[in-house]
């Protein structure tokens, strides 16, 4: 809707059978509860046509986004380290948070300031994200964290941190930079009738970095 | 032989007949209306559709008091839902619905599976579900079963609601020790008609096909209807069978592959198959139709062996539906639902013969004429007591002059004095009145990004209507939701609680720039054989009524839910507090012209609309209060009267300031008075600057 009706982009529904996306340039994994979140959130997932053929996708260096149940699918697609637990009070979150942006050098992030602070919504019951010190350290040293989660001033710390993630970890891409995933939902920030439209700066900048391809 | 005769001759014994839930007169009329004893599944048919739950036999009367139609009514009472005229080509589905007894006893499952069922309710009319609310009761917050049924329960709705994607936006939480041993789940959805015709459930064409779509069948839920229609016990455990399990990722697949047979126009008529199942559909369709349905049994897909008939026939497995189809056209569907991963099966036809035959192994399991089970019903017309019970006498006796003295420093409480900063502190601390957000950060409020209001911040909800059918389509509208009943008052005097429950719900409306349009209600009572409830019952409908009719909100369906009490260790039974929930919906015609409650600018003024402060008037009382009730320990007074053309004057002024720009922020002062609605408008705005003007007008 965001990318339809308020950027006016020609976008297209991929039904979960199929199996070619080749005319599309940026693929969008949706929030929600993919086949019911049964078993394990995204694990059912990983399996259907339809995200096979994003992770070719995905190999071809083409942009691959995951929102909320998005990032779930794929961490566990295996297209981003890590994954996401049960949230640290162990029930669902839905409310605004404060995040900060940690690099605008990325196709995702562009448009936004270095260091800036938004506020997005997030919905989630399993949003803990999780890696070992390793993965950890690797996603570190490769500036491979988007967004953290963080207080109305800026300071990432317990306070902040709406669900237990190790390291803030709000939003990740790969070492590639082409797929990313993030709890927050920044297509519930976009609408300026809705009110916050902060959200709708991500999607600026990925058709920002489309032109300069 | 005579009627009075039947029962002796009957095949079942007198405990098999009361089992089902049904009266041994209302056998004798069974047999009377069969010209015949009914067999075992037959017998179930009638226990379930003949339960308060599925004919209302108790309130049936008192309903047809209530106002159903006006210029923006499309559907009213009998169908899935009501359907209201929005403007713009829009109508909005909407309806409430309880799920007070599963609830008892499997808290999560009994919440999650009442919000399941009301959005069936929606979708089955053609319309996408775009909003839910809740209105919950619960006792004591100190007691630990209470905390069991609270988490549960919301846990329950988070996971079916979420799940389902449908935001849960608003709603209205209480807590008092009426509600101990039975609690109130009731679920309202709002849906918006994604088809050109409004979906109907009445059977129609002889020789069409009738589909059963959906999930399977199995032995889950059996017998939900009567056990709804019961009071409960410490037996009440060992109905768990009787609460069903939800899926709410089938329902998903269900909405949108409903939506999408239904677009293609093959579908002449649909129902929903919640309490009673199978049964409740086929002869609900049956009857409104004034046609017959014959059905198989063994075309069933099942999710278990070894059913019999009367296990297929009461089964409330969740999320199934039964569709009339245009014949010929079948396979259309068919193919719609597989695409989905549902089931459609052709499981019968439409018949000439008024009657609902149901197949089973080659034979016939269950013949039952259909206005038998679903129309002309049994009716009590029950007598109100010569005059109000004596509780309620006494308690109109209560007047202020019973308070301990007081001075602008406080009050003496057992001879300790407390101030009224305490006493304020005291109310924002109880749970009533408290903030929820621990509940509504469970629910996701803003999925489908439609909300634009969001739940804390203002005295109702308002969602954007924005059709789906139509990409790019984008709306100015909006429409408002609010749930309310103040059943303190409703207990103290029926009929006008009732009319407050109204006016509240129209007025929380007006406080965020909404008119109201109309009105879902949910009667949650106690047992209606006992006078003291009849009474509750009858009030509390007249004043429904009266107020739905001064506010031009009438009532386009609801649902009544009876016998909620408990039997205590000695086995009398407690009734919960009458509580008559309002759930009502109003026009936003401009999405800019809205407000919420909290403060916003240092500086701004605050206006008390209604009646200046010292004015002495029956609309201004602290009877039924939450101060007395919180701070004194009592449950009594009359509780304020409404002025129905005071408050016809409020909230059209309130509302004309909203749309002018004029008000900027608006909240009732519902309970906790006025020191509440300031200090809830302080919090909500950020507290801070506020304060000085809090404190002035006090």
């Amino acid at each position: 809707m965001v990318v339809r009706d308020l950027l006016h982009q020609p976008t297209r529904m991929v039904w979960h059978e199929e199996s070619d996306l080749s005319d599309l340039d940026v693929v969008i994994i949706p929030g929600g509860f993919s086949y019911g979140d049964y078993l394990r959130c995204g694990a059912i997932a990983r399996f259907s046509p339809a995200l096979q053929a994003t992770v070719r996708h995905a190999e071809q260096g083409k942009l691959v986004m995951g929102i909320c149940n998005g990032f779930q699918v794929l961490t566990e697609a295996g297209l981003l380290p890590g994954a996401l637990m049960r949230n640290r009070d162990l029930h669902f979150v839905c409310d605004r948070v404060s995040l900060r942006v940690e690099r605008t050098d990325s196709p995702w992030t562009q448009s936004y300031k270095p260091g800036q602070i938004i506020t997005l919504p997030i919905a989630h019951g399993e949003g803990n994200y999780y890696a070992d010190a390793e993965t950890l350290a690797d996603l570190e040293s490769h500036n491979q964290i988007l967004f953290r989660y963080c207080t109305p001033t800026g300071e990432t710390s317990v306070a902040g941190n709406p669900n237990g993630s190790l390291n803030h970890i709000a939003g990740i891409c790969n070492r590639h930079g082409n797929v990313m995933g993030m709890m927050p939902h920044p297509e519930r920030a976009a609408d300026p009738m809705l009110g916050n439209t902060e959200g709708l700066t991500l999607f600026k900048s990925v058709l920002g970095s489309m032109a300069v391809v | 032989m005579t009627e009075a005769s039947a029962i002796t001759t009957a095949p079942f014994s007198l405990g098999e007949i009361t089992s089902e839930g049904l009266k041994p007169e209302e056998y004798e009329e069974i047999f009377r209306r069969l010209g015949r004893h009914p067999n075992k599944a037959e017998l179930g048919m009638f226990g379930v559709m003949w339960s308060e739950h599925c004919c209302y036999k108790n309130s049936r009367p008192l309903l047809k008091q209530f106002p159903t139609t006006g210029s923006r009514v499309l559907v009213g009472p009998g169908e899935n839902a009501g359907v209201v005229d929005v403007g713009d080509g829009l109508r909005l589905a909407f309806k409430i619905e309880s799920h007070n007894h599963p609830s008892a006893v499997e808290p999560f499952q009994g919440a999650a599976t009442g919000v399941g069922g009301i959005l069936r309710d929606i979708f089955t009319m053609g319309a996408r579900p775009i909003a839910i609310l809740n209105s919950l009761r619960f006792g004591d917050l100190n007691d630990a079963r209470t905390k069991r049924l609270l988490s549960g329960v919301v846990a329950g709705i988070s996971h079916y609601g979420n799940c389902v994607g449908v935001p849960t936006v608003g709603g209205e939480v209480y807590f008092d020790p009426a509600y101990a041993g039975n609690p109130l789940v009731n679920a309202m959805a709002l849906g918006l008609m994604e088809t050109p015709d409004i979906v109907k459930s009445g059977a129609i064409g002889i020789g069409n096909p009738v589909l059963y779509v959906g999930s399977t069948t199995g032995r889950d839920g059996m017998g939900g209807a009567s056990f709804a229609s019961s009071e409960l016990s410490d037996a009440s455990m060992d109905d768990r069978p009787a609460v069903q399990v939800g899926d709410p990722f089938l329902e998903k697949s269900l909405i949108e592959a409903c939506l999408e047979a239904f677009r293609t126009g093959a579908v002449v008529a649909a129902q929903d198959m919640g309490a009673a199942g199978i049964t409740c559909s086929t002869s609900e369709m049956a009857a409104k139709g004034g046609v017959g349905i014959e059905l198989d049994l063994d075309l069933i897909p099942v999710r278990e062996t070894g059913m019999v008939p009367y296990e297929y026939l009461l089964s409330e497995s969740q999320e199934r539906m039964l569709f009339v189809a245009a014949k010929g056209r079948e396979q259309e569907l068919i193919d719609i639902f597989e695409r989905w991963g549902l089931h459609a099966v052709v499981a019968g036809s439409v018949m000439v013969e008024p009657i609902v035959r149901i197949l089973f192994q080659g034979s016939v399991a269950a013949e039952i004429p259909a206005t038998a089970l679903a129309d002309n019903t049994p009716i009590y017309h029950r007598e109100l007591p010569p005059q109000p019970p004596d509780y309620a006498q006494q308690a109109w006796t209560w007047n202020v002059a019973a308070l301990p003295p007081c001075t602008a420093e406080g009050i003496s409480i057992a001879a300790t004095l407390q101030t009224w900063n305490d006493l304020l502190l005291k109310l924002l601390d109880v749970p009533t009145i408290a903030s929820k957000r621990w509940i509504y950060r469970q629910y996701d409020h803003q999925v489908q990004n439609n909300t634009v209001l969001l739940p804390g911040g203002a005295d109702a909800a308002i969602v954007r209507l924005r059709p789906q059918t139509e990409p790019g389509a984008t709306s100015n509208r909006g429409v408002a939701a609010t749930v309310d009943c103040n059943a303190r008052y409703v207990y103290l005097h029926p009929y006008e609680g009732a009319k407050a429950a109204v006016a509240e719900a129209a007025r929380n409306l007006s406080c965020v720039g909404a008119e109201p349009i109309a009105v879902t209600d949910n009667l949650n009572f106690g047992s209606p054989e006992n006078p003291t409830g009849y009474w509750q019952l009858s009030e509390a409908c007249r004043g429904l009524a009266e107020a739905c009719q001064e506010f031009s909100t009438p009532v386009t369906g609801g649902n009544v839910s009876l016998y909620n009490e408990t039997l205590d260790s000695q086995g009398k039974p407690q009734a919960i507090y009458p509580t008559p929930v309002v759930g009502m919906v109003g026009l936003v015609p401009d999405l800019t012209k809205i407000c919420g409650q909290g403060w916003q600018e240092e500086g701004d003024r605050i206006y008390l609309l209604g009646l200046p402060l010292e004015t002495v008037s029956s609309c201004i009382t602290l009877g039924g209060s939450e101060y007395l009730a919180a701070i004194h320990g009592t449950i009594a007074g009359m509780p304020p009267i409404v002025d129905f053309g005071l408050e016809r004057q409020v909230q059209a002024a309130c509302r004309e300031g909203i749309r002018q720009g004029w008000v900027k922020s608006a909240h009732d002062c519902a309970e906790g008075g006025l020191a509440i609605a300031l200090a809830e408008a302080c919090i909500s705005g950020g507290g801070g600057s506020s304060e000085g003007a809090f404190s002035r007008s006090l």
